[in-house]
């Protein structure tokens, strides 16, 4: 600075410098009332909208789920309105104390309340946890009244999914829950989150989902910070899902199930002219009912730890060697292949095919076509599939449906194996042998096929042509291509297969007690282990040969076909009576239940009966000391799993030939039960 | 000075041009207060027009003081508050934790506010008995700056950077005002563009990195600490020109935005009366910073100059600082807003300040 300081130059500095402050102040306060211009004006818009967003908050209300109908329409699955307890685990603050007072509140025992607690544990956080459902007033009245302690717990009136016949459509229908984290992740919608909201976990349940869904309600509410509800601003109506009519009958599929009893089976009946699925039981079964609110530990244990797995589908997921009930196809195959029905061998008890001697279940004499079918002569069976050559045969019971998966909503079907040279030569490296033919012939060896493949199999036999299944109801459908056979090719086995129940065949007591009805039909015994383990008949139940049998009637104009598997039922005896039954229901209602009620008296009860009496004293054994149950969702895929385990071809080639069992009864049981 | 109306000297020499609009602003701040109170004169409100009444009273008393009373107690003031200073460092490292208060019993006392005016007025008497001369040597810029540093490091470690931020504003525009040559402000600012990166990492508490980082992008944190600029800005932006009516504030009626009675009264105040209660407040704050910089600029010693300049500095500081803060300009430091925030402290601090620049425009008056 050139200037000379006296006071009067810091007078000057002073005066341009507090102009210079002035000029900043003024300056920032200019550009304040800009900026706040621009928020508040140009931006209004888009912060009026933030906190609208802010104020308002959207709580959806859970459509009600469309019914599931069967083809009469009649519920299977229909809504029930319930009083329901949830817990959003993030909003709790003492999960413990909570736990104790709702469990105190709800009279829980103990393992309902570790399972609650397994069941907050593994939870998201965010998405509701469900407590309890369908409770009665009382119990409901008296968490609503706590609600201030218990931050984080809510009570609400909901629907819960309703099954009227329980276990019986269990593996059918599939079952609802709460979504996991895993399906939320997958669909990241808010309603996923909604408590009281359940997701379809698994059957027609799962494959119908966004049909059955329906659109949520919504309530809008003002809410603070802290999310407390200040007051309602409007509510919209939720829209409930559409329905869904299957084909099954239900009162059929009820009967069916029941009727397998205290085995484990399935059994499959088809319309022969639209290939609608009436009926498609599998057992034993879980309750779907009790599923819905996600499985207790004692509930799953039980289920898990029960050697005829109650969880797994049966009649698409257990896949049996078909044994005899094969015959009536090879034998089409047969005659397409230029083999004459009259053309008979000699049956000694055995045959030798190459320079080997293979039995027969007995001594047959001299057989022809209808007999080797009536009689079961395996014999027959391996002469002629070697002479025709078994590839050819093979290609057949592709057509027939054996080795194939249908057009189905499901969400897995197993295809089994229609075992040929190529595939053996690809699956072990190894050439295809005389005794591979003759395993094959009989639907032995490494022949594997689902109830549902041999009810279409029976339903194509009986028809000549490609049935299809069908699990929604389709009412009038055009005529199935035909397969290619000649009419009178169809009646012969026809004759054949009605001459097993009706003649002399191996299952005189399948006879429907049914005038002018006469039901054609095929046993099959497959065997399980070899005969140096078991006979097959008595010893541990696990190596007990399955029961099978296929059938359609009336035998002359097929209307309806299916399959009977009884598992480790000891051979075919355990499953034509199971056919009989659900055929004479089908035709004749009161007959079909009384021969039920007179079976279920002897066995202690219902399915359901059953299924409560066995959970009482399971739980009472076992109290608290079990494992806990996954999350629904990995049931379904755990189940899925061991099955694919349980019933893949074997891992190594096997030599094994199979010693051919005895059909059951043949006409010398009489024809009168 | 006008002279055409004759009205009795206590009416006359009333500084109405300061009470008026201040008076106006405060009105407008408890009616502000009465809504974020969820519509209710209780808890804020009414103790707000109190402590108005009471500080006018002191601040008007002080106005009668005498220019020498004023430079005799500024050596005095500046020390008991630096000790006071030291007390509540002492006291909090004592009772386990930090502290920005010294309980007296009947008030809580936050030495840190008494320091802003305090710091005025120590270097306004510094540079008052600085010879002329002297004003380019070292001296004319040291002794401030240790002035300065002495209380800002001690409000630094209570940790309130937001009050030693307004401490060291206050000194450093008196120094500016004072005449000391330019270069030291111009080498200064470069210092401090070196300064600010490594006084970032190595000076401030975790707690006050992350409030820079969220001013720089507050959509990063949107729950956390960015919270508190989203809903502001949301506050303001949703009353639009006229706002959403009084007592109809969502933000701040619902708990959305946070502290709406102290730091963000203005966010509380701009949602319920909009730009236009905006620009009320703004005019006010004109008002009020004009009338101080022209008694500054009117006043006859050096001393009363630097006293009245320094002061509005100060009034300055916190209305901008917490304008800016609100509308996301600036960084979230505490620093509440003059005349509406409900708070003792910074009323008294503010009211020292009022009643400072109302005894220069009496010793400009009494001198002319």
């Amino acid at each position: 600075m050139d200037r000379k300081l006296t006071s009067n130059s810091l007078k000057e500095t002073f005066d341009r410098r507090s102009f210079v402050i002035g000029s900043v102040q003024g300056g920032i306060g200019l550009l304040l009332a800009a900026r706040m211009g621009y928020i508040a004006v140009a931006e209004n818009e888009k912060y009026e909208m933030e906190a609208e967003s802010n104020r308002v908050n959207l709580s959806l209300i859970p459509p009600r789920r469309g019914w599931i109908l069967d083809r009469n329409g009649s519920p299977l699955a229909s809504n029930r309105a319930d009083f329901r307890v949830d817990i959003i685990p993030e909003r709790l603050e003492d999960p413990d104390k909570t736990v104790e007072l709702v469990g105190e509140l709800l009279e829980f025992t103990d393992a309902e309340k570790a399972d609650l607690r397994d069941r907050l544990e593994a939870s998201a956080g965010f998405a509701a946890v469900p407590v309890s459902n369908g409770l009665d007033y009382e119990k409901f009245a008296a968490i609503s009244v706590r609600i201030p302690e218990l931050p984080g717990v809510i009570p609400q009136r909901g629907f819960s999914r309703f099954y009227p016949t329980g276990a019986s459509v269990g593996h059918l229908l599939g079952y609802v829950g709460a979504p996991s984290r895993d399906e939320y992740d997958e669909e990241p919608q808010p309603l996923l989150l909604t408590p009281g909201f359940k997701l379809g976990k698994d059957g027609i349940e799962k494959q119908f989902e966004q049909r059955l869904r329906g659109e949520p309600g919504a309530r809008r509410v003002e809410v603070t910070a802290s999310g407390r509800i200040v007051r309602d601003l409007e509510t919209r109506d939720d829209v409930q899902g559409e329905a869904v009519q299957l084909a099954i009958d239900g009162p059929l599929q009820d009967y069916a199930a029941r009727r397998i009893g205290l085995e484990s089976g399935s059994v499959v009946v088809m319309d022969c002219a639209t290939g609608e699925l009436l009926c498609m039981a599998s057992m034993p079964s879980f309750d779907p009912n009790s599923f819905s609110d996600g499985i207790g530990r004692v509930e799953f244990a039980m289920l898990r730890e029960n050697d005829r797995v109650p969880l797994r589908n049966k009649t698409l997921k257990g896949l049996y060697p078909p044994g005899s009930t094969i015959k009536p196809m090879h034998s089409m195959a047969f005659m397409h292949e230029g083999v004459s029905p009259d053309e008979s061998i000699i049956c000694g008890g055995g045959r030798r095919i190459g320079n080997r001697f293979f039995n027969c279940w007995s001594n047959h004499g001299r057989v022809d076509m209808a007999k080797a079918i009536y009689q079961s002569c395996d014999s027959y069976f391996y002469h002629f599939a070697q002479q025709v050559g078994f590839d050819k045969v093979a290609d057949y019971a592709r057509q027939f449906g054996l080795g194939q998966e249908f057009d189905l909503p499901v969400a897995s079907q197993f295809y089994g194996t229609v075992p040929d040279p190529a595939w053996k030569l690809e699956k072990y490296g190894s050439e295809w042998q005389p005794y591979d033919t003759v395993n094959a012939s009989i639907g032995q060896g490494y022949y594997l096929a689902s109830p549902l493949q041999l009810a279409v199999m029976s339903a194509r036999i009986a028809t000549g042509r490609k049935v299809t299944p069908s699990l929604l109801k389709v009412g009038e459908h055009s005529p199935f291509a035909s397969l290619d056979f000649r009419s009178d090719e169809i009646s012969y086995i026809r004759q054949a297969m009605s001459d097993v129940v009706n003649g002399p065949g191996t299952a005189g007591r399948a006879r429907l007690p049914i005038e002018n009805v006469l039901m054609a039909g095929k046993t099959g015994t497959a065997q399980v282990v070899s005969l140096s383990v078991s006979d097959g008949k008595s010893g541990p139940w696990k190596y007990r040969d399955h029961g099978l049998f296929v059938f359609f009637a009336p035998f002359d104009n097929p209307r309806y076909a299916g399959a009977v598997v009884i598992e480790h039922g000891g051979g075919s005896g355990a499953a034509y009576p199971v056919a009989r039954d659900v055929m004479t229901f089908l035709l004749d209602p009161q007959k079909g239940l009384d021969a039920l009620h007179t079976l279920e008296e002897q066995w202690g009860g219902t399915a359901q009966q059953r299924l409560d009496a066995q959970y009482q004293q399971y739980a009472t054994a076992a109290g608290v000391n079990l494992p806990p149950a996954p999350p629904p969702i990995r049931l379904a895929e755990q189940v899925d799993a061991e099955a694919r385990a349980a019933y893949s071809a074997p891992a190594q080639e096997t030599e094994r030939v199979f010693a051919p069992r005895d059909e059951a009864n043949p006409s010398a049981d009489g024809v009168t039960t | 000075m006008r002279g055409e109306i004759t009205l009795p000297a206590p009416i006359a020499e009333f500084p109405w041009r300061v009470v008026i609009p201040l008076t106006l602003l405060v009105a407008f701040g408890a009616a502000v207060l009465h809504s974020a109170a969820g519509g209710s004169m209780n808890p804020y409100a009414d103790s707000h027009l109190i402590r108005f009444g009471v500080f006018l009273f002191i601040a008007l008393v002080m106005s009668y003081f005498p220019e020498d009373w004023a430079k005799i107690i500024a050596i005095p003031a500046y020390v008991i508050t630096l000790v006071l200073l030291v007390a509540v460092e002492l006291v909090g490292q004592l009772g386990g934790g930090s502290q920005r208060w010294l309980e007296l019993g009947f008030m809580r006392l936050q030495p840190s506010e008494l320091m802003k005016p305090g710091i005025v007025l120590i270097i306004a008497a510094f540079y008052h008995t600085l010879p002329v001369g002297m004003i380019s040597s070292w001296r004319a810029l040291l002794v401030p700056i240790g002035l300065i540093i002495l209380p800002v490091g001690l409000v630094l470690l209570q940790p309130d950077l937001g009050t030693s931020l307004a401490i060291a504003f206050g000194g450093v525009v008196v120094m500016f005002l004072a005449g000391i040559p330019q270069k030291w402000f111009i080498g200064g600012g470069i210092a401090a563009l070196i300064l600010a990166p490594i006084a970032y990492f190595f000076g401030l508490q975790p707690y006050q990195q992350q409030r820079v980082l969220t001013f720089l992008d507050p959509a990063s944190d949107p729950q956390g600490s960015g919270y508190h600029i989203i809903q502001s800005k949301i506050a303001i932006g949703s009353g639009g020109l006229a706002g959403k009516g009084f007592g109809e504030g969502s933000q701040s009626q619902l708990d959305y935005l946070p502290e709406p009675h102290t730091d963000f009264v203005f966010a509380t105040m701009a949602e319920e009366w909009g730009l236009i209660g905006g620009l009320f407040v703004l005019l006010v704050f004109g008002i009020v910073l004009r009338w101080g910089l022209l008694i500054a600029r009117e006043a006859q010693t050096r001393f009363s100059r630097l006293l009245a300049g320094g002061m509005t500095a100060t009034i300055f500081f916190y209305v901008a600082v917490n304008l800016m803060m609100v509308m996301g300009l600036a960084p979230v430091v505490g620093i509440p807003l003059p005349f509406m925030s409900h708070g003792g402290s910074s009323m008294m601090t503010n009211m020292i300040c009022v009643g400072a620049l109302m005894m220069v425009e009496r010793w400009n008056r009494r001198t002319s």
